[in-house]
This record gives structure tokens, sequence and C-alpha cells, in this order.
């Protein structure tokens, strides 16, 4: 049972891993790339690791996407208005 | 092409050099180092997390390094972004749902954290897990913009301080218990409860302090400022 679940979480961290190097739109990959983070801290808490997954939970998923989107969003702030 | 298919083939050989690692049988037994630490760790230092015990007091100097690793890197956002001027006009207001979710989650965040910092020898989770869900809360705060700007100086003695107190009880191990960052400076107290295991919660809410600090001061500084 456990092992189907840690098969099927592993495919969908491949998928979303695969989503957010090919995806066009770069907001819809950072979020992919979270997705990746929050499976794998749901893949620690089985392997009874609650230490990691609340690390990984926090800093993967949450702080690390943030701090993407935030950099995303000034270099789109700079190209819709050129400077001299 | 030629070089795509060499560069597949190359990949598949190194699986392949690299397939007696994967599937190399794990010993059932323990190491004697583990062994030590299941067995005495309890009753040396007192605490009923035992991840944390090998984290602060065993590997305390591991943990000390990784606190420095992160002091660093916001000191190097912090001096790159810090130059640029403040972001003033074109800030969006945030909607009503985003400032009342912000208004009604931060404070529940915060004491989380806390609650997760002070109880790190008990359950899982420490300080720098208490301190990153600080910093979410904090997060919640600068994007619904009930913060507009930080107090610098408050936030920066507050990192500095608890790093140098983080690093003077653990000179004090030196000179009242066995070692550095020995946590039996204090009295052990009774197994399980709050006030127990020595140094090891008041070592937590400093690191708490100190990773919560820093990485509101990150979001802080990517968020308000723009490149003159």
């Amino acid at each position: 049972m456990i092992t189907v679940l840690m098969i099927v979480l592993g495919v969908m961290m491949i998928a979303g891993a695969l989503l957010a190097v090919y995806m066009k739109n770069l907001t819809a990959a950072i979020i992919a790339s979270g997705s990746v983070s929050l499976i794998a801290s749901l893949m620690y808490l089985i392997l009874a690791a609650p230490d990691v997954a609340m690390t990984e939970a926090a800093i993967g998923s949450g702080l690390t996407t943030v701090v993407f989107l935030y950099a995303l969003s000034r270099m789109r702030g700079k190209k819709e208005e050129p400077r001299d | 092409m030629i070089s795509r298919w060499i560069a597949f083939i190359a990949l598949i050989l190194t699986a392949l050099v690299l397939l007696p690692f994967v599937t190399m049988p794990v010993s059932e037994e323990l190491t004697e180092t583990a062994a030590y630490y299941l067995e005495k760790g309890p009753e040396e230092l007192g605490a009923a997390n035992l991840v944390t015990s090998i984290i602060v007091t065993y590997r305390g100097l591991d943990t000390l390094g990784e606190v420095a690793v992160l002091f660093f890197a916001t000191t190097g956002v912090g001096l790159l972004l810090g130059k640029m001027g403040a972001r003033e006009d074109k800030i969006h207001p945030a909607s009503e749902i985003l400032s009342t979710g912000a208004s009604l989650l931060y404070p529940i965040l915060l004491l989380f954290g806390a609650y997760i910092f002070i109880h790190g020898h008990l359950t899982p989770g420490g300080g720098f897990q208490g301190g990153v869900v600080i910093a979410t809360g904090f997060l919640l705060l600068l994007l619904s913009q009930r913060v507009k700007k930080v107090n610098h100086t408050v936030m920066n003695l507050l990192e500095s301080l608890s790093g140098a107190a983080y690093v003077g009880i653990g000179a004090a191990g030196l000179f009242l218990a066995g070692g550095f960052l020995d946590n039996r400076i204090l009295p052990l107290g009774e197994f399980g409860r709050l006030f127990s295991a020595g140094a090891i919660p008041l070592i937590y809410v400093l690191v708490g302090l100190k990773v919560g600090t820093e990485l509101s001061a990150i979001l802080e500084n990517m968020k308000g400022r723009e490149p003159v």
C-alpha cells in the first residue's frame, strides 16, 4: 500500500519537474516547481521524518516559490517600462 | 543529433555504474554512533525529541555553521538590494479578501511559529522550522500591505543579539559543562516537560528568532525595492 502511494507520488513529482522545465508560462512553471517540493515533503512524512518534512514544506514550497515570484514580477516590471 | 545520442548513451552508462550503490542492501543493524545516540541520548540530555538532541547538542557545531550560512546569505541579499531606491508609487492596493484573510491569519501563524520553536525539544520541528513559519506570517503582512516599512534597526538588533547569545551559550558550555554547546549548563529537569533538556529550549528560541528575522529581511528586501 505504502509502496503504491510512494510510486504514485514519485510519478507526480517527475511530472511536476518536467512541467516546471517545459512550461511556456513562467508563473505556472514556478507553481509546478513548488508542487514538486510539496510532494517531496509528503514523502518525507511517509518515511517518518517529520522534521525534514516541515522544513521542506515551509522553505521549498512556501518561501522559495514566493521569492521566485517576486523576482519574476520585478523582471516583468523592468520589461514593461524600459529605462534610458 | 549524433552528439545527443552520445550524451544519452553516456547517461545510461553512468546510471549502470551507479546502480550497485542504489541496490546495495542496507545494513539492518545500527552503526555504533547511532546506537549510542539512541541509548544514551534521552538520559544524557533529557530531550524527548531525539532529532533535536542530535542537531542541537551532539552535532551542535554543524547547526551553528548552518545558521552562519543563512546569515551570510541574508547579508548578501541586503548588500545587493539595499542600495536600490524604495518603490513607493505603483503598488496595487491589496484585495479585500487578501487583507481580511491576512489580518485573521498572521497572529495565528506567529503563535504557531513560536509554539514550534519553544517545543522543539519535545515535538518535531525546532528553531529553523518555527522561524520559517514566522517569516510566512510576515510575508502575509507584506502582501496585504498592512506593513509598509520595516524598522531595520530593531530587526538587525534582534538578529545580532540572538546570534551572539547562541554563541555565548555555546561558550558557556565550555566552562560550566562538558564542551562547546553542551546543554547541561542548566538543570535537565523532568523528562518530557516544557522546562527540561537544559539549554536546548533556550538555544532553539534564539535560533527561531534569528531565522525568523533573517528570512523576513530577505522577503522585505525582495519586495520593497526596485532598481534605480
